[in-house]
């Protein structure tokens, strides 16, 4: 063994105690860090892929980001115009040529997109009603851009392409109005119009507050049911790569008009929530390696004011400031290195621990398992910052050896 | 031609008033002397001893060893020469307490890394065996007496071969028997294996046995002459 290394662990298995002590603190450190930490990105990522599948990458909304200008402004830019009693064309209310739009959308290679009209409705079943939101899509272009086929538990979506007068709905739906598969529901519209629709599919999402109001028909039938022949008020837009979403939208919107909404623009509010949680999360993490730090510096401190003497002895023997410094130096790595050889399994034995808990949260009507991360990142910053930290608490008093003058502890013996 | 000299040594230390150690000292000690350093206690024994070792800086003056001046190395050099050139036995032991008897002496010979560990593990064996601790090898300074752990010092000091012995006290701490015993150590170092021995002592019964004696009064030396 280096000689260097040699003394620094003999220091440290002197102090057993004291340096058990130490590299407790350290382990528990990064297991706890490992363990937080894990569940905190685990928690964003599955918030994300959540966020990612089951809604649109894209959604183009029947409306502008900002208030349309009338040609005669456009025109003259710099004039000053004035239009008094202009009277706002009175026409179904909708995406434009939404049809020419999905041809221009579905020219691009990554790219997924169908029509729907959204609108909210009564369903009328036994004396009971319930407000819902139906949406109306294209059950052909459903397994392109939705997830709703994934979480089917009686039906399919396909069963919609066979009868257009079918209807989907939500498992918590079908149990409070006590429906199944095969029976009629009574749907009307905020226009008035009622139509009566079969029941081909029950999807659960354990989603309670979705699987309660959210239902699906053909587009062509809510496009009647609404009154809004031809019109379609939302295009949902999957890519291959989501991350392009930004980017896209932005292009779309330019060259459309509508407001074309990301699904990182949709979810700002979140992300910014989920980013002060991190920090928050690695703020605390972190102080529970900084104290195990203080506990190394004390431990190092500890030897250098009680080995002074030796560490006079060892410079007038020939070594170095360098070695000295050195020596204590080693003994923070050794500190942190075992903390994190020791910690690491124990994190991750730590993080299998909460894989394997089952909890329901409210609104959730499935029991889910915790979602941990098992990133190699996290393992890294828990190992480095340990080390960095345990090197850190060595550095000062490690200076403080190596600044021993041998002359002044020698002169005073015992 | 002296092993190591000092020229117009002088160490004061700094403060609001300032103390003179060691004023204008002009020695030198050649191969195979055995010198004594001796005088009142404050009289600067030590101080010069610190110095002419490389452990302390004067504030003027300058030392030699095998001609060579010590003044213008740094840090790292001195403790080279230190390393390579000079040992030092103390009053008390300062054997490093988690090491065995061997190891402590293997110490300076690791530090060096001029000798295989085989090698070192001879000569720590034999140095130690020389000095008649054959049996205590691989015994911690904790279960030795006061006089064995200061010829496991002797033997430490001994390790890298230097030409230069300094030691500063190294029978006070041990009784009569030990005392006799380390002395003659010292001598046979100087007359017997040919290095320059500097002892600090203030034992009348030690002086006696060292050929020369550098006696010091207030960081002056008030005699230097043949025994």
């Amino acid at each position: 063994m280096n000689l260097l290394l040699g003394i620094a662990w003999r220091h440290l298995l002197d102090r057993k105690r004291q340096s058990f002590i130490s590299i407790l603190g350290i382990i528990l450190g990064v297991a706890f860090f490992l363990g937080i930490a894990s569940l905190m990105i685990g928690s964003e990522k599955d918030f994300i892929a959540r966020l990612v599948d089951n809604s649109p990458h894209i959604t183009i909304q029947d409306e502008y980001r900002s208030a349309r200008q009338q040609p005669l402004v456009k025109i003259f830019k710099e004039g000053a115009v004035q239009l008094k009693h202009v009277k706002a064309l009175n026409e179904p209310r909708g995406i434009r040529n939404y049809e020419i739009v999905l041809k221009n959308l579905r020219a691009h290679d990554n790219v997924r997109a169908s029509p729907t009209l959204t609108q909210q409705a009564l369903v009328t079943n036994g004396g009971q009603d319930r407000g819902i939101t139906l949406q109306g899509i294209v059950p052909e272009d459903a397994h392109d851009v939705m997830t709703i086929e994934e979480h089917m538990v009686d039906g399919s979506i396909q069963d919609l392409e066979a009868n257009r007068d079918g209807i989907i709905i939500g498992a918590t739906l079908a149990e409070k109005l006590t429906l199944s598969r095969g029976n009629m529901l009574t749907v009307a519209a905020t226009t008035g119009d009622v139509r009566n629709f079969k029941i081909v599919g029950i999807f659960r999402t354990g989603q309670a507050a979705y699987d309660e109001a959210q239902a699906f028909i053909d587009l062509k039938r809510a496009q009647a049911l609404f009154n809004r022949a031809n019109r379609a008020n939302r295009i949902i837009i999957k890519l291959d790569n989501p991350y392009d979403a930004r980017a896209f939208a932005a292009e779309t919107e330019h060259s459309i008009g509508y407001k074309s909404v990301s699904w990182q623009e949709a979810t700002e509010d979140l992300m910014s929530v989920l980013t002060i949680r991190n920090i928050i999360m690695y703020t605390v993490v972190s102080a529970v390696l900084v104290v195990a730090a203080f506990g190394i510096y004390n431990v190092i401190s500890t030897v250098v004011t009680e080995k002074q003497r030796d560490i006079a002895i060892l410079k007038s023997m020939g070594f170095e400031t360098g070695d000295i410094k050195k020596i204590f130096l080693y003994q923070g790595a050794i500190l942190g290195i075992g903390g994190c050889l020791i910690g690491v399994p124990l994190g991750a034995a730590m993080m299998f621990g909460l894989s394997q808990v089952q909890m329901k949260p409210p609104g959730v009507s499935d029991p889910i398992q915790l979602p941990i991360d098992w990133g190699i990142t996290q393992f890294i910053i828990a190992a480095l910052f340990a080390l960095v930290a345990a090197m850190l608490a060595a550095y000062l008093p490690a200076r403080k050896a190596a600044h021993v003058q041998p002359v002044e502890i020698l002169r005073g013996g015992f | 031609m002296a092993l190591i000299e000092a020229h117009q040594l002088t160490r004061i230390l700094p403060g609001d008033i300032p103390v003179t150690l060691v004023k204008n000292i002009d020695a030198g000690i050649e191969a195979g002397e055995f010198v004594a350093i001796t005088g009142p206690s404050g009289s600067g024994k030590s101080s010069l001893l610190y110095l002419l070792g490389l452990l302390d800086r004067p504030t003027s003056g300058d030392v030699l060893i095998d001609g060579q001046s010590i003044s213008t190395l740094n840090e790292e050099q001195r403790a080279h020469v230190r390393l390579k050139n000079l040992g030092f036995v103390f009053q008390f032991h300062f054997l490093l307490p988690e090491f065995s008897a061997i190891e402590n002496v293997m110490m300076p010979m690791r530090r060096l890394g001029e000798r295989s560990e085989n090698e070192m593990v001879l000569r720590a064996t034999n140095l130690l065996e020389t000095l008649g601790l054959g049996g205590h090898l691989y015994k911690r300074p904790r279960q030795l007496s006061g006089g064995q752990s200061q010829r496991v010092a002797i033997a430490r000091a001994l390790a890298n071969d230097p030409k230069i012995i300094l030691a500063d006290e190294p029978t006070g701490n041990l009784d009569s028997a030990a005392s006799q015993l380390v002395q003659g150590i010292f001598r046979d170092l100087a007359h017997n294996q040919k290095r320059a021995v500097a002892v600090v002592t203030h034992e009348v019964d030690f002086v006696s046995k060292t050929d020369r004696v550098i006696r010091l009064v207030d960081g002056c030396i008030l005699q230097n002459s043949q025994n």
